[in-house]
């Protein structure tokens, strides 16, 4: 897609209060927003809740977003993240009490169908492959599970990932095929793959400074949409672009190379970035700003491979978490804060 | 049986003269009230060390010019020196300072809290953890952990 510079912004929709401390994720509910279904989404928080918000039903353009569910009760710690399997039927939750909880909507209700344990310590970021069958989970003690699906709501450990050398910040499977990421305190992106003869997993690349990698913790990673790029961000102010050969990725695995960084954007820590399906990379920073970035199209040898579109100053009142794009309506975005508030945007031409 | 303190005989300094400081007659209740150096060197100075009946300005681990503002940008840096170079408490230390600014200031403000370079053996693990506001956050959960961190703040209400 194109864009064109300077007639571009990012308009808030609404901001969604009822969180009593930081929210630190949320998650685009993949089967919402399609087919006259209303969209919803999860937000996660630091006062041990997940919240469930849904936009007004259509031909009510006029209404509000709201809070449809509070899960609450279950988890005993902060809920650091969560994320829809593929279906949209079930929610994970992972939380630093060291859990991981399943949750099922049921009716209008949301009931918790398991607990997974296991993990030592505080869980940091949960993750559905695409087809639903495995859960990626990650936590402070500095190892990756991975879970395979079972009917009737039952969660078996199939592997536990040891290579990181400190807490793993987030886990992602990546779009197509069952290749999974996880980036961590130790500076390093990991890509771990199932070894097809023994069912074993293990790690076939480390992403680290040697490798054009980042000098700080690695926050979060997040694919295009045809699956061969990635984009990173870290503790050390950079954003970086990496990239696979799309065909040999998507028949298995190929190998990931360092492809730009784009540095002197942000001034804290960037702790979010995510990929939209059109194309447009946001990040959400320690700066309380959201930036969005595309790939350069104007042609030039030398010129810049990305460039920034458009810098939301003051987006929040504080640090920026999370941003997230709808996964259909591919302009609208989600951010959470520590200001305790989710906002929607519409990334839009200035009228 | 008692065990061994970490830095068994610290020296102790004396304290900067305490200011008085006047109530401004005509505030304005929402205007945004700038914060300077002195202000904030009162909301930590009496923040008792986690090993010592002393506070932090007693022995000497913070003064009025290790705290940097600038006001306008809403940032903050603290910067601390522990008594001893392999002083095990230097995470403590750091994470009271932390949790007193975030209690004392207004959100706006972003603040970094770090070891003075040069005087500790591990200061680059110190600082990324002291700033890894994930790390804060869960350390703050754990209730062994805010109980020492409340009894060393405890002073600096008074």
């Amino acid at each position: 897609m194109e864009f064109i510079d300077g007639n571009l912004q990012l308009k808030e929709i609404q901001k969604l209060e009822g969180h009593t401390d930081r929210v630190w994720s949320l998650a685009w509910n993949p089967a919402t927003g399609v087919a006259g279904i209303p969209a919803m989404l999860a937000s996660c928080s630091g006062d041990k809740t997940v919240r469930i918000w849904q936009q007004p039903s259509s031909g009510q353009s006029s209404g509000s977003w709201e809070c449809k569910a509070v899960l609450e009760e279950t988890h005993t710690r902060t809920v650091r993240s969560c994320a829809w399997s593929p279906s949209g039927k079930l929610l994970a939750t992972g939380s630093f009490d060291a859990t991981i909880g399943i949750w099922e909507q049921i009716g209008n209700d949301f009931e918790c169908v398991a607990t997974l344990e296991g993990h030592e310590n505080e869980v940091k970021s949960v993750s559905w492959n695409s087809s639903g069958s495995l859960l990626a989970t990650c936590s402070r003690d500095k190892s990756v599970w991975i879970w395979e699906v079972l009917p009737g709501n039952e969660f078996e450990c199939v592997s536990v990932l040891q290579g990181h050398t400190q807490d793993v910040k987030m886990v992602q499977w990546h779009p197509f095929v069952d290749v999974l990421f996880s980036c961590s305190y130790d500076n390093t992106v990991k890509v771990w793959a199932e070894d097809g003869d023994s069912d074993d997993w293990h790690c076939v690349q480390t992403l680290g400074e040697a490798n054009n990698g980042h000098s700080s913790t690695v926050w979060a990673l997040s694919f295009n949409s045809t699956g061969d790029k990635m984009a990173t961000c870290s503790d050390d102010l950079t954003l970086k672009i990496w990239e696979t050969d799309r065909h040999a990725m998507n028949e298995g695995c190929a190998p990931w190379r360092h492809c730009c960084t784009l540095a002197g954007y942000h001034d804290r820590t960037i702790f979010s970035v995510h990929w939209s399906r059109d194309g447009v990379i946001a990040t959400g920073a320690a700066d309380d700003a959201i930036r969005l970035f595309v790939e350069n199209t104007d042609g030039s040898v030398d010129g810049p491979l990305y460039k920034m579109l458009l810098k939301k100053e003051k987006a929040h009142n504080m640090d920026v978490n999370s941003v997230q794009w709808n996964n259909t309506e591919t302009r609208l975005l989600a951010s959470t804060s520590d200001d305790a508030t989710v906002k929607i945007w519409e990334f839009a031409s200035v009228p | 049986m008692v065990s061994a303190l970490i830095n068994a005989n610290p020296v102790v300094y004396e304290t900067k003269e305490r200011r008085v400081r006047s109530a401004p007659s005509d505030v304005d209740e929402y205007g945004i009230e700038p914060i300077n150096q002195e202000e904030i060197f009162d909301h930590v100075r009496d923040i008792k060390d986690p090993e010592h009946p002393y506070s932090l300005e007693e022995l000497k681990v913070i003064t009025e010019d290790s705290i940097e503002v600038d006001d306008k940008r809403n940032y903050v840096r603290v910067t601390f020196t522990p008594t001893v170079e392999h002083c095990s408490m230097a995470t403590v230390i750091g994470l009271c300072l932390r949790v007193k600014l975030i209690r004392s200031l207004p959100s706006r403000y972003k603040v970094d809290i770090r070891v003075a370079p040069g005087t500790h053996a591990t200061e680059a693990a110190v600082n990324k953890q002291l700033n890894d506001k994930e790390r804060v956050a869960a350390a703050l959960e754990n209730p062994n952990l805010l109980s020492m961190v409340d009894e060393c703040l405890a002073p600096s209400y008074a």
